[in-house]
């Protein structure tokens, strides 16, 4: 006999899991079907060696929504809050930002970067109410979108004549211009471009690489945070609120099809042949797998499929998590330095640099590196004494050109740990194991298509009004009884729970409506 | 001492268009020219023997034909003569040709790809909407958006207006369209390498972008909205070079009383009480204006002829981080005959046209990652015509003026000055590319002219030797042009206007920046209008 619910999830990813959640509280039948063994997504705790674990995925929150904590009415445990990025020097003279300060730079740079930050702020504040609202659309006329569209005109005019200017020059450039542009120090500079690249396909000169900072920044004002017993605890702490609120989670359950009966979404079909029924399939796939795959294209308006097709999400993060039997020793750092942030970008031109091999296939060959060493800050993760680092490392491209054979990883492989050597010589010694995980090991791993982080780039053809794509920014899909709520739905990426949390509502209201 | 109404600085397009509409209005005007001669960037010059070059720019189609009908410009003398093809040679000996027949670009679309001769269909319609809808702006001043005056909540509500009658789909493809990158957009469209890099070089054209730049869609567009005689898209050559327009212009600026001085480079503009004076020349004359306009590009305007002190604190800051930058060089050859291309068959029509020698999208990229280096790129992508083909009237009987644009070429070479051994290896570059297509190009060359970013700045005055007076990206656009607040060509100095292509609706050989800026100081002097401003084509 095949199971009913009132609402099937495809995917137990922290979007899902919140989305699950949400809609078991408002009465709800729900099924949870995760692939894997864990629930979570990509942002789960595994071991990679004997003893030592670490967030495999998402490694730093930047965006936790306060009103996710507060509708679910949970609390995450942090090991660390409102971390700095310490930026490495390889002669020892690092600098240190937190919010607007920064130290280690000259008067000028630190009064432009108070001005910077400011400014930055009060722009992303603009954005911020959008992150937990579902986009409007244009011009189809609905009372509540012309009202939504109105409150963002009516915040940008309110800005003033200076602000509003600054505002509408600045969205579109890129982070090079602006950077160069303010400031003079040079790892300052790097650190910043850093900051509105990563998990993107942009270098620092790009066009769009201000409002990929920008949209950072909106979470939760640049807070980077560190959650207790890794990324995997937060989605533990999700699955479980879940499950209390009474929604079934399975794992292991992979699902192959999303049944589609009379043009309606009605059921799924998994691996193993199990059928499960209901009116409602969300799905927290990105949206690729979910047309493409899941659903099949038939059952799609040719345009939308053409447009599904070429959402851009071609990963260029790769990880890179090292056992280590000890601290290594980075010239001018401290034993509780490592417990913050470690930024190696040397300067503006160097993250650029690092872009370029990507555009052709090729991984950087001196690549850019965020990483930390949350061991320190969390005994949990490795035996006493001993330590991990997880490092997040740009640019390694999904599509390969020379393909990603055990040749090319182990050539990234050692053009991180020279870039490392650089800054911790003693690094290579410490090295107890190490696993690297590419885009493709994310798209494996994680079923991401791609390998993409935030299930397709955030730009501004990707953004807002069309995330995922033109006419289909509301969480419904084109396919009545269908909808999406990972990160590939707006307001995209990071462990946010937005996209979950909205496409709750967002279904709930249609519910209300109809 | 004479007072005239207004005097124009800069005898380029955009300069003797806003003279000869200040002019046509009744206005007593005075166009001051630093070269002994005038166009500015449109200009024909006789460097070598009985050849004509066209010396910066070299193809014309965005002259708004508003502005050509309002200036009676054939009766000065300008003839615009459409062109045809357009080739792309490839490094296996193929080519992949541009025609203007739609059926014959179909069938030649097909001989790569079926996928992308259908996909061409609907490229042309999307990209032709696209224009449509830019075209309607280009004789418009923007709308300040923070201002709250009726005019500017007018004109915005019109750009609101166009945008919402396109309906929802066509809405989000215009915002798709404005943000992407080149080479983005034409991936959703097709699959063909080479087809793709032959069209992305409309994308990258002066600009200091790469085809995967965001933004650089929208550049696109901004070579695909000029039309010939009503053809939109179509290019074609003036008949006597470039400098036929600036001459034709300068003619109807004459006719309607105007007085040109040339070698009257200007040294300041004068204020005086927060106000415009008139304009201090470099060999020590002043001349008195009410008014005076420049078509130099704000660098120059500002940084150059005034002082900081004229001018507010944020003004100047914008200004100085003005983005301009050279990215572009240019060759002009004189050949003793036609040379052959051999993957062609002789006499092809495309030999009439635009001719590259990049066959791919990496290869467009990487020439863009050469500049970033600060070096020219080393396998550039040549935008190649040989204008005699159509227009004899540039050479002798049977030699041939051959023109070549260069992208990318920096203003400095690694941040220092370029040296003489530099430019010529540069030279070089572009010379080895065509002769690996051309086996007999290299021996009918008689002269080479060549021209980084440096000639270019000394010859014409544009900043950086940027073409098109500053980067068309989005946070330098429509009401973003020149600078926020000052996008509707009144500089903030009582007075003093800017009417080059610095001013939106940017560059190219378009008259439209000249033409509205004259419509503002018409407005301000109540004056009547003497500007076109609606299409009657679309």
């Amino acid at each position: 006999m095949t199971e009913q619910f009132d609402v099937i999830m495809v995917g137990g990813g922290h979007n899902g899991l919140v989305c699950a959640n949400l809609l078991a509280k408002a009465g709800k039948s729900v099924l949870v079907l995760e692939a894997n063994e864990q629930a979570g997504g990509a942002a789960v705790t595994q071991s990679f060696a004997d003893g030592y674990s670490v967030s495999s995925g998402a490694h730093l929150l930047y965006g936790l929504q306060p009103q996710v904590e507060r509708d679910l009415g949970l609390k995450v445990r942090l090991a660390a809050d409102n971390m700095s990025t310490i930026a490495l020097s390889d002669d020892g003279k690092h600098i240190r930002i937190k919010g607007s300060s920064v130290q280690g730079v000259g008067d000028n740079d630190q009064a432009e970067m108070r001005d910077f930050h400011k400014q930055m702020l009060k722009f992303s504040s603009l954005l911020r109410p959008f992150l937990n609202k579902t986009p409007p659309r244009l011009g189809a006329g609905g009372r509540e979108d012309l009202a939504t569209l109105a409150q963002l005109g009516l915040k940008v005019r309110l800005l003033g004549k200076t602000d509003m200017r600054d505002f509408l020059r600045l969205i579109g450039m890129n982070i090079y211009d602006e950077v160069e542009e303010r400031f003079s120090n040079p790892l300052l500079k790097g650190a910043i471009s850093l900051d509105a690249v990563l998990g993107t396909h942009l270098g620092p000169r790009s066009p769009n690489t201000i409002l990929t900072l920008l949209y950072r920044l909106a979470a939760t004002g640049g807070r980077i945070a560190s959650p207790a017993g890794g990324m995997g605890a937060v989605t533990k702490t999700l699955a479980d609120s879940a499950q209390k609120q009474g929604v079934d989670i399975r794992t292991s359950k992979r699902v192959k099809q999303i049944i589609v009966d009379n043009g309606r979404a009605t059921g799924v079909r998994t691996e193993d042949d199990d059928v499960f029924m209901s009116m409602t399939v969300v799905s927290n796939a990105d949206p690729k797998r979910t047309i493409m795959d899941l659903v099949g294209t038939r059952h799609v308006e040719t345009g939308f499929a053409r447009r599904i097709h070429h959402l851009r999400m071609r990963g260029n993060a790769a990880k890179l998590h090292l056992a280590l039997d000890g601290l290594p020793a980075i010239k001018g750092l401290d034993k509780k330095d490592f417990a913050e942030r470690l930024v190696i970008a040397p300067d503006a031109d160097y993250v650029e640099r690092a872009f370029n091999p990507a555009k052709y296939g090729e991984t950087s060959p001196n690549p850019v590196v965020e990483m930390t060493f949350p061991s320190l800050r969390d005994t949990s993760l490795a035996p006493a004494g001993k330590h991990v680092m997880s490092a997040v490392v740009q640019y390694a491209p999904y599509e390969l050109k020379a393909g990603w054979d055990d040749a090319a990883r182990a050539r990234f492989e050692d053009a991180i740990m020279d870039t490392l050597a650089r800054y911790a010589p003693d690094l290579k010694g410490r090295v107890v194991a190490s696993e690297l995980l590419t885009p493709p090991d994310f798209e494996q791993r994680f079923g991401m298509g791609g390998g993409h982080w935030h299930h397709g780039e955030l730009t501004f053809d990707q953004f807002l009004f069309v995330r995922p794509v033109a006419g289909a920014a509301q969480y419904a899909m084109p396919l009545d009884g269908l909808y999406l709520c990972g990160a590939g739905a707006h307001p995209g990426g990071n462990v946010s729970g937005a996209a979950g949390r909205n496409a709750a509502r967002a279904i709930l209201a249609t519910e209300k409506g109809s | 001492m004479k007072t005239y109404d207004a005097i124009v600085v800069g005898a380029g397009h955009n300069g003797l268009t806003n003279a000869a509409f200040l002019a046509k209005a009744g206005l007593d005007v005075l166009c001051v020219e630093k070269n002994d001669y005038i166009g500015g960037a449109a200009v024909s010059r006789n460097l070598y023997k009985d050849w004509i070059y066209s010396n910066c720019s070299y193809v014309c189609s965005l002259l708004r034909p508003e502005i050509f009908r309002a200036l009676e410009l054939h009766r000065h003398g300008l003839q615009v003569t459409p062109y045809g093809g357009g080739v792309t040679f490839m490094e296996n000996g193929d080519y992949f040709g541009t025609y203007w027949d739609s059926e014959v670009a179909h069938r030649e679309y097909a001989r790569f790809s079926k996928h992308d001769a259908d996909a061409s269909v609907r490229y042309s319609a999307d990209v032709m909407r696209q224009c449509r809808f830019i075209r309607d702006s280009l004789l418009r001043t923007p709308p300040d958006p923070t201002s709250f005056k009726p005019k500017d909540l007018a004109e915005l509500m019109h750009l609101g207006k166009q945008f919402y009658e396109m309906g929802e789909d066509r809405m989000y493809e215009t915002i798709r369209f404005w943000t992407m990158s080149v080479a983005e957009y034409l991936d959703e469209y097709f699959e063909t390498d080479v087809i793709k890099a032959s069209m992305s070089g409309s994308g990258i054209i002066g600009t200091a972008l790469g085809i995967h730049s965001p933004g650089t869609a929208y550049v696109l567009l901004h070579h695909y909205m000029g039309e010939v005689d009503g053809n939109v898209g179509s290019w074609g050559y003036a008949r006597g070079g470039m400098g036929a327009v600036s001459k034709a212009i300068a003619g109807a600026f004459q006719a309607y009383g105007g007085e040109l001085r040339t070698d009257a480079g200007v040294e300041k503009i004068v204020t005086r009480d927060g106000k415009v004076k008139g304009v201090a020349l470099t060999n020590g004359d002043e001349i008195d204006a009410n008014i005076v306009v420049s078509g130099m590009d704000v660098k120059r305007t500002f940084l150059k002829c005034m002082d900081e002190s004229d001018l507010p604190k944020a003004f100047y800051r914008r200004v100085k981080n003005f983005k301009i930058r050279g990215s572009s060089g240019k060759l002009n050859i004189a050949l003793d005959g036609m040379p052959t291309f051999p993957a062609l068959p002789k006499g092809s029509p495309l030999l009439d046209g635009d001719m590259h020698f990049i066959d791919s999208m990496e290869r467009m990229e990487r020439a863009y990652d050469d500049w970033k280096e600060g070096t020219w790129s080393k396998d550039p992508y040549v935008d190649m015509v040989i204008p005699t083909v159509t227009d004899p009237t540039m050479a002798p009987p049977g030699k041939h003026f051959m023109s070549c644009f260069v992208q990318y070429c920096p203003p400095k070479v690694e941040g220092r000055e370029w040296t003489d051994a530099e430019r010529d290896e540069f030279g070089k570059t572009v010379i080895d590319q065509i002769g690996d297509y051309s086996p007999d190009f290299k021996d009918l060359i008689l002269h080479v002219e060549i021209r980084t970013p440096k000639e270019i700045e000394n010859e014409a005055g544009l900043t950086e030797g940027n073409i098109f007076h500053g980067e068309l990206t989005m946070d330098q656009l429509l009401f973003n042009r020149p600078v926020p607040g000052y996008a509707q060509y009144r500089a903030p100095v009582g007075g003093l206007y800017m009417c080059g292509s610095s001013t939106h609706p940017g560059g190219g050989v378009m008259a439209a920046p000249g033409a509205n800026a004259a419509r503002e100081i018409l407005l301000d002097l109540k004056r009547q209008n003497t500007v076109p401003e609606n299409f009657g084509d679309d």
